[in-house]
């Protein structure tokens, strides 16, 4: 019954939570809206815009020294996830059975197995630096360490389920991805999406003074 | 709360726009801006964290625009912004940013934190909490038209020893010039060399200018306090000169703040576009050379190198036109190992050189200048910005370095042909 309940209404609720949240929460942030820039442009802010949504994925040579640590477990973590997200066998099969109606091609087992073990790695490391480092320490409130622990539950449940041979263990792993997807909204989890807008408003500022940033 | 912690409150609330809001939404704490910052880097203090700086904004984005912060501010107050946070937060916000915007350019995720460091003062500004040498800077500034005590008087007497220096006579008032040119009180005061320089270098390309007796002061220290009704006063003394005397182009002066404040930030104080173009003195010597109206006669082949003003350079977008220049007149032009937008700022901007109670801090992350400038080994460091070459000076004295500091247009009008 409780497999039915989180495989069912509970999907389908946090689900509606997650997409309602975040169309909010980028609702507000539009709503708030960005004054007209009087000051005559040098440059093309669509183009910085642009150019800068992709190139701040990019590492920075200015803080490589000091903030290698941060960077290469940033780059671990998310690549590592993304491979995981997309490309993993079960999800796919996820998505094609209860959002998409079709499938794309696959990882390989072994892949599969790289992937997570990348992403772990980077997750730790990110979570052990932060609590160790004195400004992240400063910085991090609960709710920094509650999305990490949540991504790392999900994660480690998703590889205790990964023979598929144990039902629970499936559920588990479902009902921990529903809980971040409940608590994803609300949280810098958003950075997601929202990393879109800032990089997209600094790099369209920045090209209008003609900065390349 | 006190009405004027009320009021500072709402201020900070007006200050959250869009981008802030996208801005506190993507940030996921991962401290890279601490490394891009002189402040943290120099004193490895973790409060000098640039985010760290902006928490009495983000408690306001918190309690505003999310659920978590909504909620949480029916049930306790702990998140609500009270006059204890202005009055801890003072230091962060004036004493320890340089609004230099080197934080800004190295978020993964984007975070422009010196536009968010500029906005937040507004709101220090309307609490009160404002460094005791920046408001007298902007009181004097209101009042005597600068925040140096610059009057018209001095004005004059300075024309004199120039016009005697260089044999020319410095245009006032005249209408129909093309050219309006507005100065730094520091330049008037501790440099009169640069205006010479402009008399020397403007009568070689046969350029059409003038000065105004109304408008000659081009810092403005609102900006820098984050009192913005004052800015607007300020920039609109410029604009109004500018426009009664006609002119098609105000020359910004070799001043960082003063160019970013006339430039990028005046129409939106005004709330219109000018009638006249801003163009930074670097950009024009840059046009004059390009078009063969400013002749070099010589080269220096002594070894220098450039000090990038943040809000000309990083800040600004004038990233080419010293360069060139430079290029024309030194054989010896070597760049630092952070340079163009990735400078290091000298430790002066944003306010620091008014705040006298920031002295110590300045000089202690004036290191990281020093350590740029032993790298290289040069004895000559050449810029663009008045307040960037008296804070240079300080700090090299202060360390006991063998450095002179000359400005770029100065240079150029040594080498005039």
């Amino acid at each position: 019954m409780i497999g039915a309940f989180i495989d069912g209404p509970l999907w389908y609720f946090s689900l509606t939570v997650f997409l309602l949240g975040v169309a909010w929460r980028l609702a507000g942030i539009v709503r708030r809206g960005v004054a007209a820039d009087l000051a005559p442009a040098r440059g093309d802010a669509a183009r910085g815009a642009l150019r800068t949504i992709f190139t701040r994925a990019l590492p920075r040579r200015p803080v490589l020294h000091g903030g290698r640590v941060q960077m290469i477990a940033g780059y671990l973590f998310h690549l590592g996830l993304l491979v995981l997200l997309l490309f993993a066998q079960p999800h796919v099969d996820f998505y094609a059975e209860r959002i998409a109606g079709f499938g794309w091609s696959t990882l390989p087992h072994w892949g599969f197995i790289l992937a997570s073990e990348i992403a772990f790695a980077g997750l730790i490391l990110l979570w052990i630096y932060r609590v160790m480092n004195p400004v992240t320490r400063l910085l991090s409130g609960f709710g920094d360490h509650v999305a990490s622990l949540l991504v790392f539950m999900v994660m480690f449940s998703g590889c205790l389920a990964l023979g598929q041979s144990h039902e629970a263990l499936r559920l588990l792993h479902l009902f921990l991805a529903e809980l971040l997807l409940l608590y994803f909204p609300f949280s810098s989890l958003m950075h997601t999406f929202t990393f879109v807008l800032s990089r997209g408003y600094t790099g369209a500022a920045m090209a209008r003074k003609g900065v390349n940033a | 709360m006190s009405e004027r912690i009320e009021r500072a409150r709402e201020e900070m609330s007006k200050q959250v726009d869009g981008k802030v809001a996208a801005y506190f939404s993507s940030c996921v704490r991962c401290g890279l801006c601490a490394e891009a910052c002189h402040f943290h880097v120099e004193t490895n203090d973790p409060r000098f964290a640039p985010i760290y700086k902006l928490e009495p904004m983000r408690k306001v984005w918190r309690r505003e625009q999310t659920l978590g912060g909504r909620l949480s501010g029916f049930f306790s107050s702990r998140d609500e912004l009270r006059e204890e946070d202005f009055a801890e937060w003072e230091e962060l916000v004036y004493d320890s940013c340089n609004l230099c915007g080197r934080c800004s350019m190295v978020c993964p995720l984007g975070i422009d934190l010196a536009y968010m460091l500029r906005r937040q003062r507004s709101a220090f500004a309307v609490a009160g909490y404002v460094p005791e040498g920046m408001r007298t800077a902007l009181q004097r500034t209101l009042e005597l038209g600068s925040p140096m005590g610059v009057s018209l008087k001095t004005i004059d007497a300075t024309l004199e020893q120039v016009e005697k220096r260089c044999g020319l006579k410095v245009p006032v008032d005249r209408k129909g010039a093309e050219y309006m040119t507005i100065f730094s009180s520091m330049e008037v005061v501790n440099f009169p060399e640069y205006i010479e320089s402009l008399a020397l270098i403007f009568d070689a390309a046969g350029l059409s200018w003038t000065l105004s007796s109304r408008a000659f002061e081009a810092t403005n220290a609102g900006i820098q306090v984050g009192d913005n009704a004052a800015a607007r006063e300020i920039v609109e003394r410029i604009v109004s000169a500018a426009e009664e005397l006609g002119v098609r182009y105000v020359i910004s002066p070799e001043c960082g703040h003063a160019y970013t404040a006339i430039r990028w930030e005046g129409p939106n104080l005004i709330g219109r576009p000018y009638r006249f173009e801003v163009v930074h003195i670097l950009e024009l010597l840059d046009r004059l050379q390009r078009d063969g109206r400013l002749q070099i006669g010589s080269r220096s082949d002594r070894p220098m190198t450039l000090h990038d003003p943040c809000q000309i350079v990083r800040r600004g977008g004038v990233v080419d036109p010293p360069r060139h220049l430079l290029a024309a007149v030194a054989s010896g032009f070597v760049e630092m190992r952070d340079h163009g937008t990735m400078n290091w700022c000298c430790g002066g901007g944003g306010g620091v050189s008014a705040n006298e109670r920031a002295e110590q801090l300045r000089l202690r992350v004036f290191k990281r200048k020093k350590r740029q400038l032993d790298e290289l080994g040069v004895d000559t460091l050449v810029t663009a910005c008045a307040n960037c070459r008296i804070v240079l000076e300080e700090g090299l004295e202060h360390y006991e370095m063998d450095t002179e500091v000359i400005s770029l247009t100065e240079l150029i009008a040594v080498h005039l042909k």
